[in-house]
Parts: C-alpha cells; sequence; structure tokens
C-alpha cells in the first residue's frame, strides 16, 4: 500500500498515524505477537487495520460514532483498535471477563454502532446494531448481521480521509467504576494521548530495537502505554494474555524468553514476580525499563524485585484515567535498607501542570497536605453523556480548566509529591479504582439485604480489603457463599468484597448517616459482628 | 478401595477448612459443599486461585502447572480434591 507513504510525510494528527508511519518505515519489522506466536508485521497490521476501517465505513461507522470490542487481547484485537481508529470512530474496551449486566450497561451507555465480538461473550451479540465476529466458530444460528472478522478482512482497504480529521477527536471511552453504582465513561481524545505519548518518548527514549510489555488489558489505562509507544516508533508489542499475566513462573518465563526490553504493570504483578517468579533462573539482561503504575508499590517488595532486576531503570508513574500519566518519579537502586515509606510520585511530566490546594483553596507549602489539580493537553475532555459530573471535575484557575483527581498529596520538597490517600469513598485494588458506593448499590439490589455498609482497611499481602458490613431483613439469613455469587454476577472480580459480616442493623451518626469510621474501628478491633450485631 | 476414599474425604475438608479461613471468614461450613461452585461463583478469582494453588502445593507435595489452575480442576472442592488425587497417583 502506498497509503502510508502519503501520511508519513504530515504530522500525527490521530493515533492512528502512529502505525501509518511506522508501517512505512518499517514495513517488515515485528509490530505485535501473540502469545501462540502469531505475529503481525507493520505492514499486516496496518492492511488488516484498514481493511477493518473499510469494512466499519461500509456498515455505516461514521466519524464519532463508538465501536466496542469485547474481546481478549490478540494481534485481531490490536488490528480491530486501529481500523476503528481508521474509520474516525472511537473505540470502547471493555472488560471481556465482566458480568454480563455491566457490559450492557456500559455498551448501551455510549451506544456503540458495531462490535467486536468472540465466542467467550456470545449474548452480548444483540447489543450493536453490526457485530463482527472473531473466531472460526462463529455460531451461524445468531440474527444478522453478524460478520465474520475474515469476510471483514477481504474489504478493499479504506483510503483515511484527512482533510476532516482533528486531534480533539475522540479516540476511545474507557469506563471506571462509578459512585451512583453504574460505571463512567472517561472520554479521551486523541491530543490527550498523543501528548502523553510524545512525553514517553521524550523520558524513555524508545527505538525500533525495544520490545514492549503488553501486560494490561485494552480497558486499563496502561493499555495506551503499551500499545502506542512501540507502534509510534516502530518497537515490537509482546501481548499477555489474562491466564499468563497472573501465572508468576511462566510469566517470569515469558518475559526472559522474549528477552522484553521494557515492563509496564502494576506494582501488584511485579511483588507477585518478585516473590513467587524465580528471577534469578533467567537472563534479563535485555530488560532496560521497569515501568509501574495504579497503585502504591509496597518498599518491601520493590526491594526485593529490585535486587533480584538490579539492571533496569525503574519509575513509578501516577495518573488517574482522566489525566494519563502526569507525575513520574525515577526510583534509583539499590534501594537502601534502612528505607520503609514509599516513594514520591514524584513531579508533573512536561506535558503537565500540577497545583496542590488546601480546603480553603489556596497553594499549600512544602511539607503541607492538599487535593492534587493537573491541567495540561493529556487531561480528559469529560464523562461520556454527563455534562454535570463533567463540570464538576474541574476547577477553572488562571485561565486554564484544572482536574480534580481527588488524590491528597503532600509538597515534599525535593522529591516532588507524596501520595497521602483519598478524602472519598474511592480506593484502589491490583490497579483498579473502586467506588466502594457502586459496591453498595449492588448489594442494596439483593432482594434480603435491607442494609448494607461497604468499607475498605488496609491489609499487608493485598494493599487493601473490601469489607462489606450487611442487614438483612427479617427472617433471612443470606449465606456469605451465596452473596459472593451475587456480586459476582453484578460485578467485576476486583470489587468482589473479601470479607462480608451480617449486623443486626448498620451503626449510624448522630445525623443518621452510616458511620463508616465505627465500622472501620469495629473492624481494626477484631471483635466484628458481635460488637454490632447485639 | 475405602483407604482412598478415607483420605479424600480428608483432602476435601482440608481445603474447605482453608476456604472457609482465607476466603469466607464468617461462613458455616454446610454453606460450603463440595460442589459449590468456586471460580464461576465468585468465591475465588484468579488471584485467589493461586493461594489455594500454593496451598495445595506446599500441603500434598505436587506441582501444579499453570494450564492446570483453570476453571476445569478449580471449581469446586470436589475438583481440587480429585486433581490432588491424580496429581499425588502420579507421583
Amino acid at each position: 500500500m502506498s497509503v502510508g507513504d502519503v501520511r508519513d510525510t504530515l504530522a500525527p494528527v490521530h493515533l492512528s498515524d502512529y502505525l501509518a508511519t511506522s508501517a512505512s518505515r518499517f514495513p517488515d519489522r515485528l509490530a505485535a505477537i501473540d502469545p501462540d506466536g502469531t505475529s503481525l508485521t507493520y505492514r499486516e497490521l496496518d492492511e488488516q487495520a484498514s481493511r477493518i476501517a473499510g469494512f466499519l465505513a461500509e456498515q455505516g461507522v461514521r466519524a464519532g460514532d463508538r465501536v466496542g470490542l469485547v474481546l481478549p487481547k490478540s494481534t485481531a484485537a490490536l488490528a480491530a483498535v486501529f481500523g476503528i481508529m481508521q474509520a474516525r470512530a472511537a473505540y470502547v474496551p471493555v472488560d471481556w471477563t465482566g458480568p454480563a449486566e455491566r457490559l450492557r450497561t456500559i455498551l448501551k451507555d455510549c451506544q456503540v454502532r458495531a462490535l467486536f465480538l468472540d465466542s467467550s461473550r456470545p449474548e452480548l451479540a444483540d447489543t450493536a446494531e453490526t457485530v463482527i465476529w472473531l473466531g472460526e466458530d462463529r455460531n451461524t444460528s445468531f440474527p444478522p448481521p453478524i460478520f465474520s472478522w475474515d469476510l471483514a478482512l477481504q474489504h478493499l482497504p479504506q483510503v483515511v480521509d484527512t482533510s476532516a480529521r482533528q486531534p480533539d477527536d475522540l479516540a476511545y471511552i474507557l469506563y471506571t467504576s462509578g459512585s451512583t453504582g453504574i460505571p463512567k465513561g472517561v472520554m479521551l481524545t486523541h491530543r490527550n494521548a498523543m501528548r502523553y505519548v510524545d512525553w514517553c518518548s521524550e523520558v524513555f527514549v524508545p527505538s525500533e530495537n525495544d520490545r514492549f510489555s503488553s501486560h494490561a488489558p485494552f480497558h486499563f489505562d496502561l493499555s495506551i502505554l503499551d500499545i502506542y509507544v512501540p507502534i509510534k516508533h516502530g518497537a515490537s508489542v509482546h501481548l499477555i494474555p489474562d491466564e499468563l499475566g497472573k501465572s508468576p513462573k511462566d510469566l517470569a518465563r515469558f518475559i526472559a524468553d522474549r528477552q522484553l526490553t521494557v515492563w509496564y504493570s502494576t506494582p501488584a504483578i511485579l511483588g507477585m514476580l518478585a516473590e513467587f517468579g524465580d528471577l534469578d533462573r533467567q537472563d534479563y539482561s535485555q530488560l532496560r525499563l521497569v515501568l509501574f503504575a495504579g497503585e502504591v508499590f509496597p518498599v518491601k517488595q520493590l526491594r526485593r524485585l529490585t535486587s533480584r532486576w538490579p539492571r533496569p531503570a525503574y519509575y513509578n508513574l501516577y495518573g488517574p484515567t482522566e489525566t494519563n500519566v502526569c507525575t513520574f518519579a525515577r526510583i534509583s537502586t539499590p534501594i537502601p535498607e534502612e528505607r520503609t515509606e514509599p516513594y514520591p510520585i514524584g513531579w508533573p511530566c512536561s506535558h503537565c501542570a500540577a497545583l496542590v490546594v488546601d480546603s480553603d483553596g489556596s497553594a499549600v507549602a512544602v511539607g503541607e497536605e492538599g487535593l492534587l489539580y493537573i491541567s495540561g493537553p493529556s487531561v480528559f475532555s469529560g464523562y461520556w453523556n454527563r455534562p454535570k459530573e463533567s463540570s464538576a471535575a474541574f476547577l477553572q484557575h488562571n485561565g486554564a480548566r484544572w482536574y480534580n483527581t481527588g488524590d491528597v498529596v503532600k509538597q515534599g520538597g525535593d522529591a516532588g509529591f507524596l501520595y497521602v490517600g483519598r478524602r472519598d469513598r474511592m480506593v484502589k485494588r491490583r490497579g483498579y479504582r473502586i467506588e466502594l458506593d457502586e459496591i453498595e448499590s449492588c448489594l442494596y439490589r439483593h432482594p434480603a439485604i435491607k442494609g448494607a455498609a461497604v468499607v475498605s482497611v488496609p491489609s499487608a499481602e493485598s494493599g487493601v480489603r473490601i469489607v462489606s458490613y450487611l442487614a438483612a431483613a427479617e427472617n433471612t439469613r443470606p449465606s456469605i457463599v451465596e452473596l459472593k455469587g451475587f456480586c459476582n454476577k453484578h460485578l467485576p472480580s476486583y470489587m468482589n468484597p473479601d470479607i462480608f459480616v451480617l449486623v443486626d442493623s448498620l451503626p449510624r451518626t448522630s445525623t443518621n448517616k452510616v458511620d463508616y469510621q465505627a465500622l472501620r474501628r469495629t473492624f481494626a478491633s477484631g471483635k466484628n459482628s458481635s460488637a454490632i450485631a447485639r | 478401595m475405602p483407604g482412598k476414599d478415607v483420605e479424600t474425604d480428608n483432602v476435601r475438608e482440608e481445603i474447605r477448612q482453608y476456604i472457609l479461613a482465607e476466603f469466607l471468614p464468617g461462613e458455616s461450613a454446610s454453606n460450603l459443599r463440595d460442589d459449590t461452585p468456586l471460580r464461576t461463583g465468585g468465591i475465588l478469582d484468579s488471584v485467589s486461585t493461586l493461594a489455594v494453588v500454593d496451598f495445595i502445593e506446599k500441603r500434598y507435595g505436587i506441582e501444579v502447572e499453570a494450564h492446570e489452575a483453570g476453571v476445569e480442576n478449580f471449581d469446586s472442592i470436589a475438583l481440587i480434591a480429585a486433581f490432588v488425587e491424580s496429581k499425588k497417583t502420579l507421583v
């Protein structure tokens, strides 16, 4: 295809231009590879994406439309991502293992025009007008219009109409836990992602010789670095499926076998690798960068990891989905034996500005705590179809729009910002954001539950544990097994509470609000049910 | 072989006690039956399954391959116990 050559001379406007440029510079280099060895060169990936784009356009997908992805990770899923963007639509990746009801809510909320699906979730085939079915086991009894992936790939490549494209076009929507019980869609434009990717280029200096891990699922914001940084530079993307990602020994072997040069994941995965991965058995001499984000890395685990892998440069990246990564800190190794306090989230990236303000709205001094606000071209445009929450998320200050991260940080002097915690009811677990209120509203839907209060408590092993206190309706006593199953039907697995405590009634404050402090105190005292129940 | 049945019962009971203590604190043993769905019923997720794998590896001196740690062997106490037995027989 000569399309890429033409686009090569232009500055990138959309994320998909990265692929076009690399396809013309490095047509025969490896672009992406599945764990099973299926791989695509840059020319192949670009061609597949262009054919998908052409097919989507023929099916009536237009600029600005949303297209859903309910797929395990694969080179085909990656081609679909680029195909959707080449059709000038926005992709909406969702957790293909998630509860059907939640996925339906999301796909309906953003009104996907088309959907990529495979045999893992056939029941969702009725959520879009057009369905593209991956895999050979397509069930022909589904109502049309369901098209096979192979058919879509037979379409002629789409020549991108570059005239009407803008960097501020919507690129993708990532759904995160919402406090009302309904997930909310974070809208990110091409500019939002590209300014962040440019910063990665500046700091991590990637080249076409790099081999990047792609550990995070596509619906998780870590995937933005995993996908677009390597594709921009002609490097290779090594896709890691969910199953492998959770088996430390296999994962460790995979990193060594593939001679990965850049690793990016949550600290939880790295901690697991350090503990169970037998990291001293293999050769990791190619690994030059280890990046982590999503939650605080316990220093003990980080020390263990850096002693097994002494060579790479370590970076702590911080940023909510709404801003992309916005602050970062280089961790110098080895980590001193006596160090116990967690590493700072550091200073703002070059594409961001940060502001830390106290409750009066005035900037705090060094050593003081305040709420962190972020401004810059990587900050999202708003929540899908939620104008009120979108405007509430921002502060207008000095002629700029500042996003309230909700995170409390401390001005830590030379080291930059230190993460302190939250003032609201959002917690992070395995790198995922969880609104405790979303769990509560799920529990309230259980017919035998008349009161539910969910709290998080610190845990040495897993960071946090989620504890739900429940008051059952008269004469009923749901079993914990049943409650777990109920949550499993309605919530992703990382939101299923660890502990259920049945109580006669929930403790209340003088203003008749649920007394969460009392619940946390009760839990800490270890007296649990007996203390509140009777 | 009556001896083997007794052994299987023991394995089931030990796994039940482990799961109750670790993942269902406060639940009565009678609600966690041999056939209660663990993975598909939300009691174990992929992370807690790792802990169960670690437990049975240490307790019964067996080694579990990653591809064996899925729903087919870990979705109920009966399945896990049968899996442990099959591994022990191989040794």
